[in-house]
């Protein structure tokens, strides 16, 4: 199947047997009305966002152990010579559609953007992407454009910062109760 | 014999709330009325099956309003798995879903495995097959021990923990721990299958469709039951699959659709087993899909056991010693297996760059993971798809013209795990 069609079409590439379709973040509603409609992918089962900041930037280290990792004519190529590829903007966010068909399909519709750029909300498309897009807004601090009911949904409503972003820290919440008050 | 009164069993059109798909609004011409009241149910509301809490607006006993506040148990599963190195990272998943815990620690090892293309022996295929069985069949009673305690009929509860009982003696025997194994590790199980598992798993595989005779000689024709469950809580096909619906739920509201049959992975497709499929939608077609499945998955266990007591001293994990963790004894005797121990625990294996999304059919529908590697020995992203979470966002729906007790009997059948909806 060719995903040339859907609207804001940017590339598409399979990797590890699956399909990824870049899509233009302006356009991801429709898009996603197009693949439902005229597609046959009528079930959204999956949104998520992830957060590629420092992405590459430290090198890779760690024990080399598959056919793509150590040269070995080269020994010392262990650690840190591969650089994962660049990706365009900071943030992805991910659509995994499903067709409930004989053989079944999926794609993942992906879009990028910057911090602060939003993105149409597909809740008009699928009622499922709700809670989705809340828990993407919630822990990635990703803003869905029409979305009827934007809050936090898995930290509590007065949570500061994003928790999944990389620039949060493990154990960066703050402690109460500590100050003399 | 009718007991139940008769009520429509679908419905025309759509009844997913709008503007906001999950919250029942309450209506124009309640609002400011002094007979609505507003209550929490939950988030220690025993019913709730831990810490799910609705706001709810009431006018007399029907509900009218309702939002669910979810996060009471959220404890940053995703995070904490970008900063443990891949082979840690498998004791998190099965605390997510802590009642499905063998599937979910099933998708986690198997995206890993799909990004470093390993195979797996055959035997460890198997094993993990009979174990997600077992499995789905523990989270299936108690999903019906405690459905119907919520209901009244207490005894089921002791009923369905009894075998309960029964699988978690079989899993200690195996793996060393009654729940939440670590038994699959990436590249195949952690250690072989012991002599004592065959015979104790085939009279298992023998005792329990007379166990499931005796549930539905308890439930199936007691006016109660079938009273409060029959006709309620709707969902039609329509609306199941707009919201997400995946598994028994969806199941029970008619969508013919299960990834063991329909995208089979491990070697469901070498195995022989029916799908139950339910057009009515309500709490009653939820119970039932849910027995109707546990006899199926004791009838892929027993496949399972056949296929397995001909594998007996195959191997259980890969031997690619830069993923897997050469075997104890030879620590000993090479110096190549200490340095690829050491190597592996240490610093950890290196996973190719890539993004991965593994679905499988848990206990609760489409469990999916999906995994962002940067190469490195880290996941830089973790994301699970939980089925609780999606199962939640029916309430609303389901709730349509219902009663504060048809609720309990909702959010039993919707089978949602707070650890899987949170993370």
């Amino acid at each position: 199947m060719s995903y040339r069609q859907l609207p804001g079409f940017v590339d598409e590439k399979e990797a590890f047997g699956e399909t990824t379709v870049t899509v233009e973040p302006s356009r991801i509603r429709d898009a996603c009305e197009y693949a439902r409609d005229e597609l046959g992918f009528r079930m959204l089962v999956d949104l998520v966002a992830t957060d590629y900041l420092g992405w590459g930037s430290k090198g890779v280290s760690g024990y080399i152990g598959t056919a793509s990792g150590r040269d070995l004519n080269l020994p010392s190529t262990q650690g840190l010579q591969t650089l994962p590829a660049v990706k365009p903007k900071r943030f992805s966010v991910s659509y995994h559609l499903l067709a409930q068909r004989d053989p079944a399909a999926r794609v993942r519709l992906q879009c990028w953007l910057d911090d602060g750029e939003p993105v149409p909300s597909v809740v008009s498309v699928w009622p499922t992407a709700d809670w989705h897009e809340r828990e993407q807004y919630d822990l990635m601090g990703i803003t869905f454009d029409g979305h009827p009911n934007l809050a936090r949904l898995l930290m509590d409503d007065d949570w500061e910062g994003h928790p999944l972003r990389k620039d949060y820290p493990i154990g960066g919440e703050p402690v109460r109760f500590s100050d003399a008050e | 014999m009718t007991v139940a009164p008769e009520k429509p069993a679908t419905y025309e059109g759509t009844r997913i709330p709008s503007p906001v798909p999950t919250t029942l609004a309450l209506p124009e011409s309640l609002r400011g009325s002094d007979d609505i009241l507003r209550i929490n149910f939950g988030p220690n509301h025993p019913s709730t099956h831990g810490v799910l809490r609705l706001i709810l607006d009431l006018d007399g006993e029907q509900v009218v309003g309702l939002s669910a506040v979810i996060g009471y148990l959220h404890t940053g599963f995703e995070k904490t798995m970008e900063t443990k190195t891949w082979w840690k990272c498998v004791t998190y998943p099965e605390r997510i879903d802590y009642v499905g815990y063998q599937n979910n620690e099933l998708t986690f090892v198997l995206a890993v495995e799909k990004l470093l293309a390993l195979e797996v022996p055959e035997k460890a295929t198997w094993m993990r097959m009979l174990l997600c069985e077992l499995n789905r069949i523990h989270s299936h009673l108690i999903f019906l021990g405690t459905a119907a305690l919520e209901l009244g009929a207490v005894s089921m509860f002791w009923y369905c923990f009894r075998e309960r009982e029964l699988i978690l003696d079989l899993s200690e025997m195996v793996t060393g721990q009654r729940m939440h194994t670590r038994y699959f590790q990436i590249g195949g199980l952690a250690e072989d299958i012991p002599e004592g598992f065959f015979p104790q798993c085939r009279e298992f595989v023998e005792w329990m469709p007379h166990a499931l005779d005796d549930y539905l000689t308890l439930l199936d024709r007691n006016k109660i039951w079938l009273e409060r469950t029959k006709g309620i809580g709707l969902l039609s096909a329509d609306d199941a699959v707009a919201l997400g619906q995946t598994g028994p739920v969806a199941r029970a509201s008619g969508v013919d659709w299960d990834l063991r049959r329909d995208e089979p992975y491990l070697a469901y497709a070498n195995v022989d087993f029916q799908v139950p499929v339910y057009s009515e939608g309500d709490v009653y077609a939820r119970y039932r899909v849910r027995v109707d499945e546990m006899r199926e998955s004791t009838r892929i266990v027993d496949q399972c056991l056949r296929r397995l007591e001909r594998l007996k001293g195959r191997p259980w994990i890969s031997d690619n010693r830069k993923v897997v963790l050469p075997p104890r004894e030879e620590l000993h005797t090479s110096m190549e297996s200490l340095i690829h121990h050491f190597k592996i625990v240490t610093e950890g294996f290196r996973v190719p760059e890539g993004e991965v999304y593994v679905p499988i059919e848990s206990p609760r529908g489409e469990q999916g993971c999906y995994l962002v590697s940067e190469g490195g020995p880290k996941p830089w992203r973790v994301h699970f798809r939980a089925p609780s979470f999606v199962a939640l966002e029916a309430t609303a729906t389901c709730t349509h013209d219902a009663l504060v007790a048809d609720l309990i009997a909702i959010v039993g059948s919707l089978d949602a795990v707070m650890g899987d909806t949170d993370r």
